[in-house]
């Protein structure tokens, strides 16, 4: 039986039809057509899907979508503001921290919620924080460096 | 080097996309009207089929088609095939049996489709894929390599008799033998390269379309080599004509080897879309990955060094089991044995080497190129005899390793295993390894540790690979069934900005970066009027992909051969314009310049002339815009060499990693930020395979490590953080001097870091330890070690 879910999604109200198993990564991939938050796996351990649910990063293939209901979700799509990259998203870029870019908006999203906990990360603090993301591509080197020179940005 | 050219770490072009969410992924593609499609997979490793009822799921809600083997076979699709055939030591072809994409009456191992389920929506398909009812009649599996030659194993195929595809050699043996019998010593071990499943973090996907209109197909897959699917798809699995097929590869979200080959699914998923005249989609599940993604690595090997009174290498001899799995994958056949065997020279000048492959049936998922294919097991078998036999010696390993190497002068240098490598420095970058490493201070650290209650060692790998592959002509000598060359295509347009077109696929190596870099360079125009275009064979004009760090190395100078047609033309033009010789015109920096005076015109403006030639050679064509084929001279050959240092917990078996160096030799580098990426990514392979990542099927042949759970995947806090170092010594066999970077980190990771585990144990009379170097597998090595010596 399909029900009914609204929540804001990037700032919009947003509802939509769902089955009562449809998870929250489907719902927004696939009723909201954002595909910038990814599935890289079945069993909650890659990362690929993390968004900010009321400005926590979770994994949103660990959630229903009518657990969701009225929530205030953003995803990767909310991050840069009129073109211009997050400082996050910015120093990603200038460090190389990524390479086929699929893991890429789960890691900044987490990174961008690290800095928020922790605003001057360690290596290691960040390397820890990083546990539930996986990347195949980077060997994690350049994400790290990625991270701190972020983290430093949104420092000021 | 300009601030864009070659050499410059120009930040990458298509990071905004993907940075902002704006990658187009496969599964990011919805197709009108699309359906999607659930696999029905064997849940055993060996079983006859005896029935297939599908009636129930036909009737499940949603559901508009379910098709089986049969439903393939009476239309003639497939089977699939294997490119590459293999000459036994008898001169028989490799045994060969049939593929088909799903299995009619028997299945050969957990995952093997036997159905697929095509509903209107993702839920639906995978609810009646639930409804199938297969009668499986179990039958005894075979999952090791070693078990299934054993006599009476369960047999994988009738037609291959003791589950043998080939048994296979190279090199001389009675030399070798030779060599061996003079020995003033030997070091043998037995090495097992374990199994690997690649997790490209994207998930395989594709959607199958049938236009009825132009009864043309299209396939959106997640390809690593798009127009070799075509191919493929076309002549072998007879789904569609090769000019009504398009293959679209569109962002792709990693490969490392398991992108290349044409699978079941993509196969099945096409040829469905005409019968249900609907576009098929289907992505795998992670668990559909682990299963269905060819597997990497399997061998087990024998090996043996022989060595004169003065520590030099005379002499290797090497037996290898390698496992094939249930059925050839695409490019199955050339990995233990070509990609493997003729590079068991490493950097040494060791001048007689025999190395014999079985390559054996399983009941298992097939096994087939992963990052590295062939070459990481070949620098594993020779890096870890070499610190071996210097351990046994009692000799310093790098130093055992300088006085073997190929000395920089004598290249080229004709190993005894067929490759002519080009050119290198192998000694300098031991040197510059040590030196970053403080070698020299590694006794002080290794007492430093002792204090604190852990044992330091230190390991080495100078490792070599063939890469730029490949020469047609050789590739077609060796057996292989494709021609190796790749294509390159620049259309300058009328404003001055530039179209690549490249037979080269990126999924993450950064080609719309690199490749506009090298054209930028060449053409004087700025890299951001620089696009290029790959991974539609409709848009491209031919391509072999990506794949064996051959990108830059064949289609760079694909695109190097193109720019200089460019150039010839722009100059007739330019002549024309400027009323002098061509002979006179000189180009440089974007300029075609009469030669002693300032008469000039930018090659926009003769882009721009031969799109309007009002003003314009008489017997020239308008438009600029070139294309070449370019087909390498030979393999390149990069080397280098890795050092690790770790320190091991003797009471847990923990193993952490302090210091990685790497130096290696890549020729010229285009864009370092990104070479040193690649390093990175494969270091960070090699260590997870050294350390932490193994395949495990139990006796019945289920998988065991089926999931991210289950295997173990490097996280941010298992590997370590790498030094990165080049040596440059430009190949002279291609115009832009490169020779390839991407697989070296995982060839040479897995030696360094087990030849580093095992000297840190040897003082406690460890003397080998199996990959993954486990906590737990570390600590039950040096137990035995303990109660070895009691
Ligand atoms: S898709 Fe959510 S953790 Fe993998
Ligand atoms: S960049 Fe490819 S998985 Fe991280």
């Amino acid at each position: 039986m399909p029900v009914t879910v609204s929540m804001t999604v990037n700032g919009k109200e947003v509802s939509g039809e769902v089955e009562p198993r449809t998870l929250l990564v489907q719902f927004i991939r696939e009723n909201l057509r954002l595909t910038g938050t990814h599935v890289g796996c079945d069993t909650s351990q890659c990362g690929a899907c993390v968004v900010h649910i009321n400005g926590t990063s979770v994994k949103s293939c660990t959630q229903l979508a009518v657990q969701c209901e009225g929530a205030d979700v953003s995803t990767i799509e909310s991050l840069a503001t009129d073109g211009e990259l997050h400082p996050m998203q910015e120093a990603f870029r200038q460090n190389h921290g990524l390479q086929c870019g699929f893991c890429t908006p789960g890691m900044v999203m987490s990174a961008v919620d690290l800095v928020k906990e922790n605003p001057n990360p360690t290596e290691q603090e960040i390397r820890e924080w990083l546990e539930g993301n996986i990347c195949r591509c980077t060997g994690y080197h350049n994400i790290v460096k990625s991270i701190k020179a972020g983290a430093e940005t949104m420092r000021g | 080097m300009t601030s864009e050219g070659i050499g410059a770490s120009v930040r990458r072009k298509e990071d905004y996309r993907f940075l902002t969410g704006n990658g187009n992924y496969l599964d990011d593609i919805s197709r009108s009207g699309q359906a999607y499609a659930s696999f029905v997979r064997s849940p055993h490793a060996h079983a006859k089929i005896g029935g297939i009822d599908t009636s129930s799921a036909e009737s499940a809600p949603g559901v508009i088609a379910v098709f089986t083997g049969q439903d393939l076979a009476d239309d003639g699709i497939g089977p699939l095939i294997c490119g590459w055939l293999i000459k036994s030591k008898d001169g028989e072809d490799h045994k060969a049996p049939a593929h088909p994409a799903l299995a009619v009456d028997t299945v050969r191992y957990v995952g093997d489709a036997v159905a697929i389920v095509i509903a209107d929506s993702l839920e639906q398909a995978k609810d009646g894929a639930e409804q199938v009812n297969v009668d499986y009649q179990e039958l005894p599996a075979v999952a090791l390599a070693g078990d299934a030659m054993q006599d009476g194993a369960p047999q994988v195929h009738d037609d291959a008799p003791g589950n043998v595809c080939y048994d296979w050699e190279i090199g001389e043996k009675d030399d070798t033998d030779a060599a061996f019998a003079a020995a003033a010593h030997v070091t043998t071990m037995e090495i097992v390269n374990n199994r690997l499943i690649p997790n490209a973090v994207e998930p395989r996907a594709a959607i199958g379309e049938y236009d009825p209109g132009s009864e043309g197909f299209t396939l959106y897959t997640t390809s690593q080599n798009p127009h070799v699917a075509r191919l493929v798809l076309s002549a072998f699995n007879q789904v569609a004509p090769e000019h009504k097929l398009r293959v679209v590869a569109p962002d792709v979200g990693g490969g490392f080897g398991s992108k290349i080959f044409i699978y079941a699914e993509e196969t099945v998923c096409l040829w469905a879309s005409r019968k249900v005249n609907r576009p098929v989609k289907w992505t795998a599940a992670r668990s559909e990955s682990f299963q269905s993604d060819a597997h990497g690595r399997d061998h087990v090997t024998k090996a043996e060094l022989a060595l004169d009174a003065d520590g030099k290498f005379t002499g290797l001899r090497v037996n290898t089991i390698a496992n094939m799995g249930a059925y050839l994958s695409t490019f199955a056949t050339c990995v233990p044995s070509y990609l493997y065997a003729t590079l068991l020279a490493g950097q040494y000048t060791t001048p007689a080497i025999y190395c014999d492959v079985q390559a054996v049936f399983t009941h298992t998922t097939p096994v087939d190129a992963y990052r590295g294919a062939g070459r990481p097991e070949a620098t594993f078998v020779i890096e870890r005899l070499v610190e071996q036999a210097a351990k046994e010696l009692g000799t310093d390993p790098a130093e055992l390793r300088r006085k073997n190497m190929i000395a920089a002068d004598a290249f080229p240098y004709q190993t005894p295993v067929i490759q002519q490598y080009d050119c290198g420095d192998y000694p300098r970058a031991l040197d510059e390894a040590l030196s970053r490493a403080d070698y020299a201070g590694f006794a002080q650290r290794k007492a430093d540790s002792e204090s604190r209650g852990k044992k330091r060692g230190i390991g080495f790998s100078s490792y070599i690979e063939a890469c730029g592959i490949a020469p047609s002509a050789a590739v077609g000598a060796l057996g292989g069934g494709v021609g190796l060359w790749e294509s390159g295509h620049l259309r300058f347009n009328p404003t001055g900005s530039v179209t690549i077109f490249t037979g080269s696929h990126a999924h993450g190596q950064g080609h719309e970066t690199t490749f506009a870099q090298i054209v930028a360079s060449r053409l004087g125009v700025p890299v951001d009027n620089v696009e290029v275009v790959h991974g539609d064979t409709d848009k491209v004009l031919f391509g072999m992909g990506t794949y064996g760090s051959r990108s830059a190395a064949v289609g760079g100078s694909a695109l190097c051969k193109a720019a200089d047609k460019i150039i010839d033309k722009g100059r007739k033009i330019a002549a024309h314009i400027l009323e002098a010789s061509e002979d006179d015109i000189e180009f440089a920096d974007g300029n075609f310049t009469v030669a002693g005076t300032d008469k000039t015109m930018s090659i926009g403006e003769v882009a721009f002339a031969a799109y309007v030639p009002h003003n314009y050679p008489e017997d020239l064509e308008p438009g600029l815009n070139e294309s070449a084929f370019y087909d390498p001279l030979n393999f390149s050959f990069p080397a280098g060499t890795h050092i690790c240092e770790v320190e091991v917990d003797p009471d847990t078996g923990t193993v952490e990693i302090m210091n990685y160096t790497a130096i290696d030799d890549f020729g010229t580098v285009i864009n370092p930020m990104i070479v040193e990426g690649q390093v990175h990514g494969g270091v960070a392979q090699g260590v997870g395979q050294a350390l932490l990542e193994g395949c495990v099927y139990d006796g019945s042949g289920q998988l065991v490590t089926g999931s991210f759970m289950d295997y173990t995947m490097p996280r941010a806090d298992s590997v370590p953080s790498i030094d990165v170092g080049m040596t440059e010594v430009p190949s002279p066999l291609n115009p832009l001097g490169v020779k390839g970077c991407g697989e070296a980190g995982a060839i040479a990771a897995p030696a360094a870091t087990i030849n580093a585990v095992v000297d840190a144990l040897w003082d406690m009379g460890v003397r080998d330890v199996p990959m993954p170097a486990t906590a737990s597998n570390v600590w039950q090595t040096i137990k035995s070690a303990a109660q070895a010596a009691e």
